[in-house]
This record gives structure tokens, sequence and C-alpha cells, in this order.
């Protein structure tokens, strides 16, 4: 069957001149397009893959398993859009790349990886293809209230709900969150999917079905801010959502955890720690929050806060993004964008990892096992960095 | 015949070889404007050794070896014209050692312009090296083996005078070291003060051998760094601007360009005058330096310094982000130019040209001439932006390049890194014992003529 | 177009041979008359002969004001020089002036009623023009090359495209009906005030003063003003000299926001000019000892800050006044500060 490609940006795809520039971070100190440095081919390059989509477009390149793998392996990081050097189309590379994958969904020709990953979130609401009675279960113990009509709805998402790692962290945000006063419920089972990695990876039609469906439901319960645990749902609760007719007033944990801390509003003790902080991309540079994290470790008595070599807008990827949390197209190995970052992080001499994504969380924790440096290094998210903090004295 | 596909697996691991078409697709082709070709086999080395037993391989098997940096050269020196293999050596992207003393760093054979950049940023302030404005991504290596300039090229010459050593794979496969480094651990010659043989491989675009290291010139960092901008409306005083500036010998870089469009820039010769200092005290004595040299250009109403607030950021950077944008003009990503290296003497006629090439072929220019070694010559480009989906434009711009170069051939200039038609121009011209000289070597070199075949041959 | 034109220079010789003063050459900042001698001069260059006038005048337009009758003696200098082929700066720099600011067909224009909000073709003052003192003119700003004054070109003695350029602004203001156009930068007010009337160019439109707007607007929100309680240095830029009534203004509204200019040697009638133009009109060290005296003047009188009417003086002088530990500010700015719409210093 003959499949028509046509992408919605496909007018600037032929205007990559595959500089470069979009590998590198602003001062060039490492390569910071995680699918290049894991690797190591021009084709895994955003530059590589404008190029190689336009000869698609053309017909000169057929769709293909290879093809697939290095669209898909693009962690959507948005390194590139912010390097390219074309102010008249950078900010539509990742789009670019989203469409093609859009297209190549719609062939069925996406890897298998992919492929499951949208069956589990369609027939499970999950990825994890858990039930969605258990999707509550992270916050057993904690008291922590239904959503009525409280002020804010915090939004556990996934990750948060059926994920180890994810699940610690939530629980620690929701404790702290309830112990410091702050006026929130959840939805429990009732919550379902944000649908950003879906939209990511290219299925647009389950995307629209799972934001609209949320949507109405927040509408019902008369929610109106949201306070989300993981910074994809940031991403697509304030980018996408509102053309879907979704409009909340949406904040990352980290904003009111450093309100808190500014304001004292917790009592913490000493606690002597050399800390360093990953800045995950979709709270970092993708929704330019940098600060409020910051704000938190420093705000922590007795805490040495050191930074990576590359930071805020040039932090390198920990590769979960684009959906290679689930489907893994980026793969194990040395150059693997996880281990990479870990190393970074090794070298401040940090012995701990702030982190404030739940992504980020499990893939940098599983990096410190691939580097056996489990007694160096340990990754803690801001709400247990805080937790910690306050439990000494 | 053999499977060279896995013996080539075997080399370099499964991660390292491909002959899958998107990189059989992407590997075959360059930017500019010529025919892509496409290779056999791209492979990625990240050990010398794994460079020489592919070169070995391809030497038995007599199959054409294709280096390559980023490819932004532009003039299809990266295209493997008779198929083959092409060899991304980004992957060999450390800095070996600095010598700060010394003032000379080791590097391997792809790492990038920007690695190095950053490197001595962190680790060595005092120190820089001779950045050119390409993409960062550019590799030093490729650089230098094409006599590349950068922002120190007005003060010590091409980028290639600044190596201080080399590590050849050479076609017929073994391991050479070049200069210094041939004789004991220090990387602080590239020939003098024995017979300079790095004149085998630099400017040879990759046919006599393949870099795995560079040993490079770094230079004195200073402080604090300052551009003036010179306009005239006459491009015969450009040589006498010239002249006047680099008898200062205080300058960093200094080049002269012009362009229609924005329209400021409109029917007027610009020369970016950068000089450097550690104090205020040198800068401010550097500046009235320079505008005293030019007062009589200023007095006759000839020329005068402009205000460079606004356009200072964007001038400052290093490399220069605007210079690859140049490209989206006609909104088509990209562009191609002609760099040819002649005397400054001959600006304005080599300025009339571009104007009157663009017209010829209905195309978009942009002219920038770098001066090289405080005057004795300058690389002047012809640059002509197109738009990659209107390939009857690429032809366009094609035709005026190689006018440009015939042109430059003309008046005695030297093409800088000619695309094979343009080599093949420059051999018609040369000295026939210079031309003999020039492929007796490179036969004896590379005997089965594997290495980037169809460039510097005269058929 | 072809270039001819409708207007010429409204010069009274009458009135400059019949003035007891000739106050335009004398009190010249730059050059030195016997004062018979600058009467003489004015005559000689009205006449069209020689003067070493037309060779030594810095653009500094000091004479727009010093002339007490509105003769408007800068404006004849630039005719006579152009005349003469006399160039100020250089060629290539008086045509990049030229050739950057020729209209394009890329303005920009806001919703666009009775009044307009210029800024002209510099972006800077599009984003002084911002807040809440500018709330209900700010959605109809005007910016681009179709609605610049052609001020510049006087300082290059092209006063031919002044005259070609200026009855087409006034088309495209006319164009979109506005009554009223509130203009951001003195040189925009001076030219539609001054130099429109010099040459008898018609305006059809109310030119309003900044200043003026922004006096009325600051006793409008009085109860919000908190006292700045700082010392200032005013940087009076040339375009001021065009329309000198205006000057005292900058007064009232320091006064009304707690900034107290102390005197100083350089002010009102001897003020100095930022020194820019002079640098590519008459060099660099002529330039460099203006603005050495005049922020040396600056320290000398105590002031903290320097505050600016102009962006492109600013651009000029920022770097330099923040070496010498001067905070660099401009007026409209320290104006957003008394009412609390931008943060104070420490």
């Amino acid at each position: 069957m003959e499949y028509a490609r046509q992408i919605e940006h496909a007018d600037i795809v032929h205007r990559c001149f595959r500089c470069g520039y979009c590998k590198f971070p602003e001062d060039y100190v490492d390569f910071n397009c995680p699918s290049y440095k894991a690797f190591g081919w021009d084709t895994f390059s955003p530059g590589g893959r404008m190029w190689l989509i336009r000869a698609w477009l053309n017909k000169e390149l057929e769709t293909s398993p290879h093809f697939s793998r290095i669209l898909y392996s693009c962690v959507a990081c948005g390194n590139c859009k912010d390097q390219c050097v074309y102010p008249r189309f950078k900010d539509y590379l990742l789009n670019v790349f989203e469409e093609t994958k859009a297209q190549l969904v719609n062939e069925g020709r996406i890897p298998p990886e992919v492929r499951d990953y949208f069956k589990a979130v369609s027939v499970n609401g999950n990825p994890y293809k858990q039930p969605q009675e258990e999707r509550g279960k992270w916050a057993d113990g904690l008291g922590l209230k239904e959503f009525t009509n409280q002020e804010y709805l915090f939004y556990v998402g996934c990750v948060g709900s059926y994920d180890e790692v994810g699940q610690r962290m939530a629980r620690s945000v929701g404790r702290l969150l309830s112990e410091t006063g702050v006026s929130f419920g959840i939805l429990g089972k009732e919550e379902t999917a944000d649908g950003h990695e879906v939209k990511v990876l290219g299925e647009t039609g389950l995307f629209t079905a799972l934001a609209e469906e949320n949507i109405m439901e927040f509408k019902k319960k008369g929610i109106e801010k949201i306070i989300t645990l993981d910074p994809h749902a940031l991403n697509v609760f304030k980018k996408d959502y509102p053309r879907l007719g979704g409009k909340f007033e949406v904040f990352h944990y980290t904003e009111i955890l450093a309100h808190l801390i500014s304001n004292k509003h917790i009592p913490l003790s000493n606690y002597r720690a050399k800390v360093t902080y990953h800045d995950p991309c979709y709270l970092g540079r993708h929704n330019l929050i940098f600060e409020p994290p910051r704000e938190v470790l420093k705000g922590l008595p007795g805490i040495e806060f050191v930074e990576m070599r590359r930071n805020g807008p040039s932090a390198f990827c920990c590769g979960g993004g684009g959906g290679n949390f689930f489907t893994d197209m980026v793969g194990p190995g040395e150059n693997s964008p996880a281990r990479v970052r870990i190393r970074e992080a090794l070298d401040t001499g940090a012995e701990i990892v702030a982190v404030a994504c739940p992504q980020c969380a499990k893939m940098l924790d599983n990096a410190i096992k691939s580097e056996g440096l489990e007694n160096r290094l340990e990754v803690l998210d801001l709400a247990e960095m805080v937790n910690r903090v306050r439990s000494i004295g | 015949m053999k499977d060279i596909y896995h013996a080539l697996v075997e080399i370099m691991g499964e991660r390292g070889v491909s002959n899958r078409p998107e990189e059989i697709w992407f590997y075959g082709r360059d930017p500019g404007v010529l025919s892509p070709h496409p290779p056999d086999y791209v492979v990625a080395p990240e050990t010398t050794e794994q460079v020489q037993k592919v070169v070995q391989l391809a030497n038995r098997e007599k199959i054409p070896v294709v280096p390559m940096g980023n490819g932004m050269a532009l003039t299809g020196l990266v295209i493997p014209l008779k198929g083959g293999i092409v060899m991304d050596m980004k992957r060999m992207n450390k800095i070996l050692e600095v010598n700060e003393m010394a003032r000379y760093v080791v590097v391997e054979g792809g790492t990038s312009q920007g690695t190095l950049k950053a490197h001595l940023r962190d680790h060595y302030p005092n120190l820089r090296h001779s950045l050119p404005d390409a993409p960062p991504t550019t590799t030093i290596a490729a650089n230098v083996a094409l006599h590349g300039q950068g922002c120190l090229t007005q003060q010590y010459g091409f980028n290639s005078d600044m190596v201080t050593g080399l590590e050849v794979v050479m076609p017929t496969g073994e391991i050479c070291k070049i200069g210094s480094p041939s004789l004991g651990p220090y990387w602080f010659s590239k020939g003098p003060s024995l017979p300079d043989l790095s004149g085998l491989f630099l400017g040879w675009l990759g046919t006599t051998g393949i870099f795995t290291k560079v040993g490079l010139k770094l230079f004195p960092n200073k402080k604090i760094r300052e551009i003036e901008i010179f306009v005239t409306d006459k491009a015969e005083l450009v040589p006498e601007i010239i002249y006047k500036l680099t008898h200062l010998e205080m300058l960093e870089d200094l080049n002269a360009w012009f362009q229609p469009k924005p329209l400021m820039f409109k029917d007027n010769y610009h020369l970016n005058i950068y000089f450097t200092g550690d104090s205020e005290k040198e800068i401010e004595f550097k500046r009235t330096m320079i505008w005293d040299a030019l007062q009589k250009f200023i007095d006759n109403k000839d020329g005068g310094f402009m205000n460079v607030q606004a356009m200072k950021p964007n001038l400052m950077e290093s490399p220069q982000r605007g210079i690859a944008a140049f490209a989206d003009v006609p909104r088509g990503g990209g562009f191609e130019y002609s760099g040819p290296i002649t005397l400054i003497e001959l600006y304005p006629r080599f300025a009339a040209k571009v104007v009157e090439l663009a017209e010829k072929y209905d195309v978009i220019y942009s002219s920038a001439a770098r001066v090289i070694s405080g005057g004795h010559s300058m690389m002047f480009s012809i640059s002509f932006a197109f738009n990659r989906a209107d390939p009857a434009m690429m032809e366009r711009v094609k035709k005026a390049l190689d006018e440009a170069t015939e042109f430059a051939l003309k008046m005695g200039g030297i093409p800088w890194k000619p695309n094979h038609f343009e080599q093949k121009m420059t051999m018609a011209r040369m000295d026939p014992n210079t031309l003999k000289l020039l492929l007796m070597i490179k036969q004896n070199l590379d005997p089965h003529g594997i290495m980037n075949p169809g460039n510097w041959e005269v058929n | 177009m072809e270039g001819g034109y409708m207007n010429s220079l409204k010069f009274n010789e009458e009135v400059c041979a019949s003035c007891p003063s000739a106050d335009c050459l004398l009190k010249c900042q730059y050059m030195e008359f016997e004062k018979d001698e600058a009467h003489d001069e004015m005559m000689k260059i009205f006449k069209g002969q020689d003067s070493r006038v037309l060779q030594d005048c810095v653009t500094c337009y000091a004479c727009e004001e010093y002339c007490r009758r509105g003769n408007h003696p800068f404006y004849l200098i630039g005719e006579r020089r152009e005349e003469k082929g006399i160039y100020t700066a250089p060629r290539a720099i008086t045509n990049q002036w030229i050739n950057l600011t020729q209209m394009q067909g890329k303005q920009m224009v806001g919703v666009v009623k009775d009044q307009a909000l210029s800024a002209c073709f510099i972006p800077e003052l599009g984003a002084l023009g911002s807040g809440e003192l500018f709330e209900d003119v700010s959605p109809a700003v005007t910016f681009g090359a179709e609605f610049m004054c052609p001020a510049v070109h006087t300082h290059f003695a092209k006063m031919s495209v002044v005259k070609e350029r200026l009855p087409r602004v006034m088309e495209n203001f006319k164009k979109l009906g506005v009554k009223e156009v509130i203009c951001l930068h003195d040189e925009c007010y001076g030219t539609y005030t001054s130099i429109a009337q010099a040459y008898g160019i018609e305006v059809p439109f109310k030119p309003v003063y900044y200043m003026d707007f922004l006096l009325d607007r600051l006793k409008e929100l009085k109860d919000k003003i908190v006292p700045l309680n700082i010392k200032a240095a005013y940087q009076r830029p040339c375009s001021n000299r065009l329309i000198p009534e205006k000057h005292r203004l900058v007064q009232e509204i320091m006064d009304l926001i707690g900034v107290e200019v102390p005197e100083r040697k350089y002010q009102g009638d001897n003020s100095l000019c930022c020194a820019e133009i002079i640098r590519s009109v008459a060099g660099y060290k002529l330039a460099d000892d203006i603005q050495r005296r005049n922020i040396n003047d600056m320290l000398e009188a105590g002031a903290e800050y320097c505050v600016f009417n102009c962006p492109a003086c600013q651009s000029s002088l920022s770097e330099k006044v923040t070496k010498k530990g001067l905070k660099p500010v401009h007026i409209i700015d320290l104006c957003k500060t008394a009412i609390g719409e931008k943060g104070r210093e420490g």
C-alpha cells in the first residue's frame, strides 16, 4: 500500500544545513544530543534526522526498521531546538520528528517496543499493564485525600503510580505537601494517563482521546490548579491541553517546595552532604523552570550544592524522554545517556544526585548500578531530600 | 570475493560499521552543490589501530577509503566519488595532551573545534587556538588537512602552519609519526629542523593518508577582545587600508566583507578589525593606534569607523553563529563558497567579480576576505546561497563557483579546498614539473589509488 | 521619485542680518569666534560662500537653541553643506545611515485609532513605552522606517533625505487617520515641530511630547509614587535642542518622583551631547574628550545615576558611565520604578 508522506512542517525540512550546532550545548563541552552520543552516527543526530526525513519525504529512502529506530531514538530533550542557529525554523525541529513518527504510526511501521507501549496504554490505561484498580496504591497509608474541591490536584502520572522508584517519589512529595498544609487532593485509582509520551511517539489519535477524557474529568471535578510530580505531565498540561479546551494552572511540585522552603514553612535541621542537581528536560529546557529546584537545595542547611558541568539549559538528558524510558530505543552501553550523566555527576564529587522527575530518577538509578557506583552515589528526588533533612533531630 | 562487511565488523565491532540505506544515503553527500555518490560502507573508528586495519583491508581489496570530519568544507571532498568506505573520524574525539609551557595540544583525528575550545576554557584559560568560523562540530584534523584558517590566521598564518606534529596512517597501512614526535615524546614541530614531511599530507585532501593525531599550536588568550569596524565605499582603497592596519602588528583577526543585504551594508566594504589585550590600557592604546592609522582616509571622507554596539554580540561570538545562518537567506538550507588565496592588491578585481557573477547567474552573494600572515595574502571568499529544494538554483550556484575559481586561477591565485573539478582546473594550469612532482608523490604514497580517489587526479 | 522637492528652508536673511547677538555661533561649544566674525560667518553661509563653519561644525544642534529668533541656523548649515558637496561623516557612514533607514514595508502598527504611540524605528522605545504608564496607548504603537523621523540625516548634511522622507512619513501617519502622535523620542517631536515648520511641511496630526504625557500620567498615579531619593545627572540629548521649551519638563518629572538633580557645569544651555555622532563627524579625540568631561562633571556633582532621555545616548554612554560607578537608566524606567513597576536597587 502506498502511503502519502505528508507532515505539517515539511516546508522547513530542506532548510537544515546539517551544520551540527544541534549536537552541542552552548559551550561545546561535549556532545549534548543523547542519541548521537549513544550511537555515534551522524544519522542519529538532529541534522541527520532532518536530512533523512527529507530523503524519506522525497521517496529517496524507504521506511525501514532502521529508519524507525533512528526516529524513535530521539529523546526529545530539546537541546537541538535551543542550539540550532536558524531562528526562522529552529523551534519546529521536534515537531518535524513528531510528525514523521505520526506518519510511521499510520503506516504501522513502528518498532515493536513502541507498538507494545501504545497497546499497553490503550488497553490497560498505563504502560505497565497494571490494573487501573491499583493505580492509587502508591498512596496507601499516607492518609491523602481524594480530590473534592481542594485548591490543587496532585497529579502523579503513570510512573509515579506504578514504578517502584516513581512511587517512592510520589509518596515523598505527597507526604511533604500534606504535612506542610498544602490544600490538595489526588485522583487515586480514578487517575488516567496524561498522554504526553503517546503524543511524542506519534499516536495522535490515542493522545487526543486520553487528553479529552482527562480534560472532561478535570472540569467535571472543578479542578483549576494542578501540581504534577512528573515534568512530562507538566509539559503536556501546559502546552497541549489548552488547544483541546483544557486550560489549567499547572505547577511542578518543586515550585511549591521552593515557596515552602523560602517562606520557612518547613522546620529543617542540618544535614551535611554534597549534592548536585540534574535538570529534567521537561522542567528545565522545555519549561524554563531552573531556579525553584535550586532554591530548594540551597535552602537546606548543611547541604553543599555543586553544579554539574552541563547544567540548566545545557543539561544533558538522562535519556528517558521521547518515550525511551519505556521503549529503550537508545539502549544500554557505556555511552548511554544515563551512564554518561552519572559519570558527569561523579565528577562533581557529589554523593547525592538530586532529581525532580521520576523518569530521570529511575534512569539515573539504573545507571549508577551499571557503572558500579552504588557506594558512591545516590539518587534522591527533592522531596526525599527535604524529608531526609526534616527527619534528623 | 571476501565478505567485506564482516571483515569490517571484525575490525570495528557491530557498532562501528554500517551499510544500511540510511547511513549510505547520508554519508554519500555533503551540504554543498556537488552531486552525491554512495559509499559501500561507512565506518567510525575509535582507535588508530582500527583506522590502520581498515586501511590495510582496503589496500588488500583495492577498496577506496574516504576520511571525513563533519563534511562542512562543502566542496564535496568527503563524497566517495568511487564508492568504497567512508570513514567518519568523529568518534576519535579526545584531547590527548596539553603542554602549557610550550603552548601546544595533541588531539585525535576527529576531535572537534568546539571540544578543544571548551577544554581550554575550562582548564587552560590562558591559552586559545585559531578557531575557524565553521560550525564547532568541524574537526581540527580536517581543518588543517585542507589548509583551513581561523581567527589567528592574520597573526600566525594558515591553521596548517600551526601544526606541531602528526600521526598518520599511510595509504599502505603503516602508522607514521611526522615531525618531532617521530623522535621523542614532544609535539613541538611538524618538520623543522628536519626535512618537513608534513608537506606530504597537509593540503592533500585525504589522498595521502589519514590523520589519527594532530599536534597544534596554542596561543596566548588575552582577557579582553575588542572590535572596530572600518567602512569605505571604495573597493580600491581596501588594499591600502589593510596595508596600513597590518603595519601596526597589533591586530588579531582582520576580515574585509561586503554583502547587499541587510540594506545598511549596501554598497560599502567593511573591515572587521579584532584586537586583544590584558588591560583597558592596552586595549585603548591599540584602539587609538588603529584609529590613527586610518586617519588619512577619515580626513578625506573616504572611510570611517562605524558604531559596533548593535552588532558586537554576534561579532564577538567564536565561532560566529551568524555565518552558518547565511544558508537560510533563500530559505533553503544551503550555501557554498569559493575561497581562493590571492594577493590583497587584487581585492577590487575580486570584489567586482563577485557582483558580476551574482548578476550573471542570478544568485544571492556575500563575500568575506580574511587577511593571512600580516598581509602576505588573503583568502577571498565568494559565497552564494541556495535553496536545496531548487535544483536549478543549485546548478547556477555551481556554475558561478566554477567561474569564480577560473577567475582566481587566471589572476594567479590558488584555489582553497578545491572540489575535484577545480583540482583539475588547477592541475591544468600548473607548472608541468610541479604537477609531475605532485603526481609522483601521490603515486608513491598510494600505489593502489585507494585514498579519496577522484581527487588530485589528472584524468 | 525624482529629487525635486516642494519644500525649501524658510530661513529669513533679514532676521539674521538684524540679529544683535549672533549667539548661534558665539555660544558654539566647539568653534571660537569674535563677535563680528560670528555675524559675518553667518551671512557668508547664507550667501552660499565658503565658511570654516561648513568644515568645523560638529552637528551638536545647540545653535538651534541658541538662536532665540527661530531662524534655524543649523538647518541652514546643513543645506549649504549639501549644496557644496561637503560631507560631515565619511561617505560610507553617511550612506550606511541612509540605507539603514530605508522604508521597506516592514512596519508594525498596533490598533491605532485617534492616538498613536510612536516608537520611531528604535526597538528600545517600544520596550520603554509599556507598562502602566502607557497602558492606554501602548496597543496603538507604530514602529518602522515608515514611521521614522528622518532627523538623524541632518547630522550628515543630507537635508535632501529629510525633505524627501518626511512628507512620506506624514503620509503614512495620515493613512492611519490619527489625530495625535505621542513621540517617545525628542528627535521625533523635534522633527514634527521644528523641522517640519522650518520646511513648511504639513503635519496632519498633533504631536505630543512624551514627557508631557508622562507628567500627566504620573500626576494621575500620584498615590502610587514612592520617592526614589536618589541623586542623578541628566544626559540632555542633542535633539532636545530643537525643542528647548520642553527641557523644563525633566525637572518637573524628577521633582515628582523624588530625584535630586544636583547643579553641574554642563547643564541647560551648556549641556554636552553624548558625542557618538561627533566621533564619526569630528574624530575620536574630540568625542572622547567630550565624554570624559561630561562624565567627570556628573561625578563631581555627586550623581549616583545617569539619567537618559534618548536610547542612542544610552547606548553610547551606558558602559562608560558604569565603569565610572554611575548607574545608567532611562527616565521612563525611573518613573516605572517610582510607581513600583520596576524593581529598585537593593
